[in-house]
């Protein structure tokens, strides 16, 4: 394997509804943006791309990623499709690095869509509930908040996570988003004002749960020759690691933590893992990740963390499968304020705020999850963050995380049935 | 009923309604014996033959160590591991909301099985209550066919042995 470098990215604003543009126009647009800005990069670097989207039930065409090849001029070179529910653009990201570290590319672009409008949102909740077991669990009720709502009950006895530390994870998220003009869905909330939204699976309320999207996104991954060659300040992708679990959650097994270097056994004498309360797909991630950067305390040795809070309650429990504190101390993680942005006023009390940002875009909850997407927009925000380049990009530099050495993201699927983490470190 | 011709939706940019529909002929394959068993009151979880290994949703080889499964009776009675009720869903479940969820726990079963709860009372629900199955009179041959209620815990067939918030141990 050889070391690869992000050179660039873009995204299209995540919306609602993009009627005026297809697929192929929105990759189009993050695509432009990407190359406009490596001026000294051209398109005839480019040796293949990876395309992805979650759902063809969505897009109402298959083979889309073949349309978004032709539509970029990027035939006849190689390209291919990647599909892994909710995980979809971190897989994406990660096979576009693997053909740059195997040596079979020198320059592979990673582009990612959704365009989730075109069926009202609880056909859309339809579908993507059919990325459940569809002889046992789908006709149940078929329904992914409901899902993630019995794994969040679970945490919640064996731990005793609150319904307000969840909350406080949508104050943050949504507040950080104000400062992101790409997010779909920036605001000001409070605690109470997420608890007294309406109702969707107990106990989350419609502030706990990200929102359908429209939106695209793109990552150029390239080698350590043409990096140079193009790009001022290339970001290193220094580990990559991804996991997986039993499609129903009724399966999951009741056995032992997988440690990271910095635990012990001891540590969770007690807990039978991972049950339906924490994701043992992102914990193995985690896991592989960090062997790959040498990493052996994540709290310590990330600047910031893009996570995939699809749900708040996956926010608390993805803290504790990366190691960022202990199982069973994530909702006890965001009180104490350290997943916070400095400098933004969020009318909480936190006496740790801002030590190690999480979501520091806004996240899934008010960026939006156009699912094939999401992955590369993470990606593309932890650049612009090891870049420095946040205030350029967004155009304000509230969420620069100062000196930005090393960010983390990840991404998940269909109740951590497929999950990715990566790391990007500046250089 | 279908409109005739083509809604139009909006013309700038031009939308426009698109109906999508298909039937599928949907075999239960392996799994078959467990819908199968629902239509006459029996809940069919699978043992691995090897390790023993005890699944409360069938699956006919064993996710720990590759052997065939051969079927095992469930218990009728359980109890909850977790529990939601959605008062929104999936387009298809939108007119049963609100519902709710549970994922039920066996003495003797490694691993749970999805249901729904009905018939409890607003407060009634918690982990570790005592559940016990109920099945549909005429069958869909559906995992619907199956649905649990609150079990009388003073009822000596619906009595629960195991604590209730720890998992039981493999059989
Ligand atoms: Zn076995």
């Amino acid at each position: 394997m050889r070391p690869v470098y992000m050179i660039s990215g873009g995204i299209t604003k995540f919306a609602k509804v993009h009627p005026d543009k297809d697929f192929r126009v929105m990759v189009k647009e993050a695509y432009d943006y990407a190359l406009r800005d490596v001026p000294r990069f051209s398109n005839t670097m480019i040796d293949g791309a990876v395309g992805s989207y979650f759902s063809d039930h969505f897009t109402r065409q298959l083979k889309a990623a073949s349309m978004v090849q032709d539509y970029l001029g990027l035939c006849p070179k190689p390209s291919k499709r990647i599909e892994g529910g909710g995980a979809t653009g971190g897989l994406c990201f990660q096979s576009a690095w693997e053909a740059v570290a195997s040596g079979r590319m020198n320059c592979c672009v990673a582009f990612g869509f959704e365009t989730m409008s075109r069926v009202n949102t609880w056909k859309g909740n339809e579908f993507i509930a059919l990325a459940s077991d569809t002889n046992f669990d789908f006709p149940v009720g078929g329904f992914y908040s409901g899902y993630y709502a019995m794994m969040v009950q679970r945490h919640m006895h064996e731990f005793g996570t609150t319904v307000e530390q969840m909350a406080m994870v949508s104050v943050k998220n949504h507040a950080n988003a104000l400062y992101n003009p790409y997010a779909q869905k920036a605001k000001r909330l409070t605690i109470k004002q997420v608890r007294e939204s309406p109702m969707v699976a107990t106990p989350l309320t419609m502030e706990d749960i990200c929102t359908m999207s429209d939106g695209a996104a793109v990552c150029v991954l390239a080698s350590e020759e043409v990096a140079r060659k193009v790009c001022d300040r290339p970001v290193k992708i220094t580990g990559v690691g991804s996991g997986s679990d039993a499609m129903r959650m009724a399966d999951r097994p009741h056995g032992k933590v997988i440690l990271l270097p910095h635990e012990q056994e001891r540590d969770y004498a007690h807990l039978r893992y991972p049950g339906v309360h924490s994701f043992r797909g992102g914990r193995m991630a985690a896991k592989l990740a960090y062997q790959m950067a040498g990493i052996r305390k994540p709290g310590e040795e990330l600047s910031f963390v893009e996570l995939h809070d699809a749900y708040t309650s996956s926010e608390i429990q993805t803290y504790e499968d990366l190691g960022l504190c202990r199982y069973g101390e994530g909702g006890g993680f965001v009180e104490s304020g350290i997943p916070f942005m400095p400098g933004v006023d969020y009318g909480l009390e936190l006496p740790k705020q801002g030590r190690l940002p999480v979501n520091p875009s806004g996240g899934l909850l008010a960026c939006g999850h156009p699912v094939g997407a999401t992955g590369l927009m993470q990606a593309v925000f932890a650049f612009w963050q090891l870049q420095g380049t946040i205030g350029k990009h967004l155009g304000n530099d509230t969420l620069q995380v100062k000196n930005a050495k090393r960010g983390l993201i990840h991404s998940h699927a269909g109740t951590g049935t497929y999950i990715t983490v990566s790391i990007l470190e500046a250089m | 009923m279908e409109p005739k011709g083509t809604v139009v939706l909006s013309v700038d940019p031009l939308i426009i309604h698109d109906h999508y529909e298909i039937d599928y002929r949907h075999s239960y394959a392996e799994d078959s014996p467990f819908f199968i068993g629902l239509s006459k009151g029996r809940l069919l979880g699978s043992r691995c033959t090897a390790c023993r290994y005890t699944f409360a949703t069938p699956r006919s080889h064993c996710m720990e160590c590759g052997a065939p499964t051969a079927w095992h009776e469930l218990p009728l009675t359980g109890r909850v591991h977790t529990y939601t009720t959605c008062h929104y869903g999936g387009e298809a479940f939108l007119k049963e909301t609100p519902f709710t969820l549970i994922l039920v726990e066996f003495d003797g079963a490694d691993t749970l099985f999805l249901s729904r709860l009905k018939g409890v009372e607003p407060g009634g629900l918690r982990i570790g209550l005592p559940v016990v199955a109920r099945f549909a009179k005429t069958p869909s041959f559906k995992v619907t066919d199956v649905w649990f209620e609150p079990a009388d815990p003073h009822h000596p067939t619906t009595r629960c042995t195991q604590a209730s918030n720890g998992y039981p141990p493999r059989a």
